[in-house]
């Protein structure tokens, strides 16, 4: 740690930055002034030879800074939990940890605060809409990367991009007035539940889960595809025993970030769900999740309900820092195999 | 004739050791691939189906509504029902939207040239790529929670346009962040060798070349973040309150489009500005993004 800028450029594995290298190693080390004594010994000193000692501080300075910048993101998820926690945990000491993610019944009037509805109807909405939408979105990768053609795939992606960034609570305008009506017809409910959050999340995952399974399938060598076609094999069987194969890493990656995107979906579920705290009797029911509780319950929540609303904010920040670790898990383990 | 009876029969022989090839054999692998195929192709077909049916949706229900567009869009609503325009909305939109993007910017392009340039692979820098991924996977809503306890409360801040900024701004950063990396590290090596071997400091060099290379695509990262930023209901619901203001201050509260087509839709009393402010939203974000894409196409063909 004695000198950032030179441990900086010597231990950078290859020589990314050769000049780069040159110049901090003939820099003189702070105390040292005067001009370096690395300068060659044939010939006069050139500038090219040494910087400054002003240079050298005002380099080392802005990399400092440029550190403190990337930092930023350390201090923003530390500040989150500790906020959102400061809020939260005392739910934890109030009811204990056991009774606020055992308990069954989430009736803030009568002063129990049990999540485990809460969690069950998250779950069963994410894992519908997974269901429905990881299929659909590795069929639509595996499309862009080796079924379309370059002027189809010019017009497909775009469309899977653009979805991606209509807001969320579009879709759910989408779901509440287009798509309920119809569930609500042939079901002849009012069409809030299950059915109608499964179809929305599932459009809503898919550009996430078909945009890194794309990625993905890229990366998979092209010698390994005509290896395959070369024995023989039809591009299904290719894309089917080899490329999903080869990419499923990144494939999986791909799935329990669309996942984390269901699961802490708000706004679209909210106006889909139709949000009652029990475990539907049906999928055409309406239910609660942990993100719909939060807004539905906020506005008018105090004292130990607002604790706990926080404290279900707690459960799903672990539970998005739970999916980004295991993603982590899962690349080192792919690395290390291969 | 004995030699080709022995082979025959061993030829059955491997393929009866082998029962699964032969079943398969039985139906053609051309036959396979046409399905396959065609599945995958109706995969696809439904993906842009949904954006497409999605996208007439709103535009058919919204431009309805839209009679008007520069009274919609330029006067207040009036009444209990929020009848007439929404101007505030937009307002609010636009100020959170771009006070964040102002924040986050230099904080991202700069969190992103160290990781690029001066970041060695080690313990800091998998904690800071750790970091990012998890503050881009926070859902939404835990943001808005995190912006109310810490801007709003703690910092006393109150329900304004700094607090929504705020907010918001850690939801763009891992965004910026990354895209801003990849561009810089999609300029090529030889450009910063030549910077180097002009004498050029490293601070020049990447001031001065690499950041300058990389502007169009860090571009497209701000826009696509922004984008999001604009379309974020549940984060600034918590941060900058649901009162229909026009805010001139950053410290004052109002309502953004989101949060608007939430209300109008939930309420259900007038879905009329629900569905004009949806399109107008809808539009907006559309335009940051399509911006976003006719950026990185130019540069692509300026570059070859």
């Amino acid at each position: 740690m004695t000198d950032p800028l030179d441990r900086g450029g010597r231990a950078t594995p290859g020589d990314r930055r050769p000049a780069a290298d040159l110049l901090h190693r003939e820099a003189p080390a702070p105390g040292v002034s005067g001009p370096s004594a690395l300068v060659p010994p044939a010939g006069p000193p050139t500038r090219l030879s040494t910087i400054s000692r002003a240079t050298y501080l005002k380099e080392a300075g802005l990399k400092n800074l440029f550190l403190l910048c990337a930092c930023v993101a350390v201090a923003g998820v530390l500040l989150i939990f500790l906020f959102v926690g400061y809020r939260g945990f005392p739910i934890f000491g109030k009811l204990g940890i056991a009774a606020f993610l055992g308990g069954r019944t989430w009736s803030p009037s009568a002063g129990s605060f049990g999540v485990l509805s809460l969690i069950i109807n998250s779950l069963l909405a994410t894992l519908g809409a997974l269901a429905i939408g990881a299929p659909l979105a590795i069929g639509t990768a595996v499309f862009l990367s080796d079924v379309a053609s370059p002027r189809v795939r010019e017009l497909v992606r775009p469309a899977v991009e653009l979805l991606a960034g209509i807001p969320s609570v579009v879709y759910g305008l989408f779901g509440l007035l287009a798509l309920r009506p119809i569930i609500a017809k042939t079901s002849g409910g009012l069409g809030f539940g299950l059915a109608a959050a499964w179809m929305i999340l599932a459009i809503m995952v898919v550009p996430t889960i078909a945009a890194i399974s794309e990625d993905a399938l890229r990366s998979v060598p092209d010698g390994i595809r005509e290896a395959s076609y070369a024995m023989g094999a039809t591009k299904w069987q290719t894309i089917w025993r080899v490329l999903l194969p080869a990419a499923r890493v990144g494939i999986i990656d791909a799935v329990i970030l669309g996942m984390g995107r269901a699961i802490g979906e708000t706004m679209a579920v909210l106006m889909v769900a139709g949000n009652a705290a029990v475990v539907p009797a049906g999928i055409f029911k309406p239910f609660l999740t942990l993100t719909t509780v939060i807004v539905l319950e906020m506005p008018y929540a105090s004292g130990d309900h607002r604790t706990a609303l926080f404290g279900v904010a707690i459960m799903l920040f672990l539970i998005s820092m739970a999916f980004v670790a295991s993603i982590r898990l899962i690349s080192r383990l792919g690395r290390e195999r291969s | 004739m004995s030699d080709t009876g022995g082979r025959s029969e061993k030829t059955n022989a491997s393929a009866s050791g082998v029962p699964p090839t032969r079943r398969r054999e039985l139906v053609d692998k051309r036959v396979t691939n046409a399905l396959a195929l065609g599945v995958i192709w109706c995969f696809a077909l439904a993906t842009v189906a949904a954006l497409g049916s999605l996208l007439l949706y709103v535009v058919i229900n919204g431009a309805r509504e839209l009679a008007n567009p520069i009274e919609f869009i330029f006067s207040w609503p009036k009444g209990v029902n929020a009848e007439g325009g929404i101007w505030p909305t937009i307002q609010s939109t636009l100020y959170a939207t771009g006070l964040a993007m102002i924040i986050v910017t230099p904080i991202a392009v700069l969190a992103a040239v160290y990781l690029a340039e001066y970041a060695v692979q080690g313990r800091l820098v998998s904690v800071i790529r750790f970091a990012a991924d998890s503050l881009a996977s926070v859902p939404s809503i835990v943001m808005g929670l995190f912006g109310l306890a810490l801007f709003v409360e703690a910092a006393g801040i109150g329900f304004s346009a700094l607090s929504a900024a705020l907010a918001l701004s850690f939801l763009m950063l891992p965004i910026v962040m990354r895209t801003t990396e990849e561009a810089i590290r999609s300029v090529p090596k030889y450009i910063r060798w030549g910077s180097y071997g002009l004498g050029a400091s490293k601070w020049q060099t990447v001031s001065r070349v690499v950041l300058p290379a990389a502007l169009p695509r860090i571009l497209t990262g701000l826009l696509l973040a922004t984008g999001r930023a604009a379309g974020e209901t549940a984060v600034v619901i918590y941060t900058m309150g649901t009162s229909l203001n026009a805010p001139i201050s950053p410290l004052e509260g109002g309502r953004t489009m989101p949060v608007h087509v939430m209300l109008m839709a939930m309420e259900g009393i007038n879905l009329k500005a629900a569905y004009g402010t949806a399109l107008l939203l809808v539009i907006m974000v559309l335009a940051f993004n399509l911006t976003a894409r006719y950026i990185v196409r130019r540069t692509r063909r300026m570059q070859g």
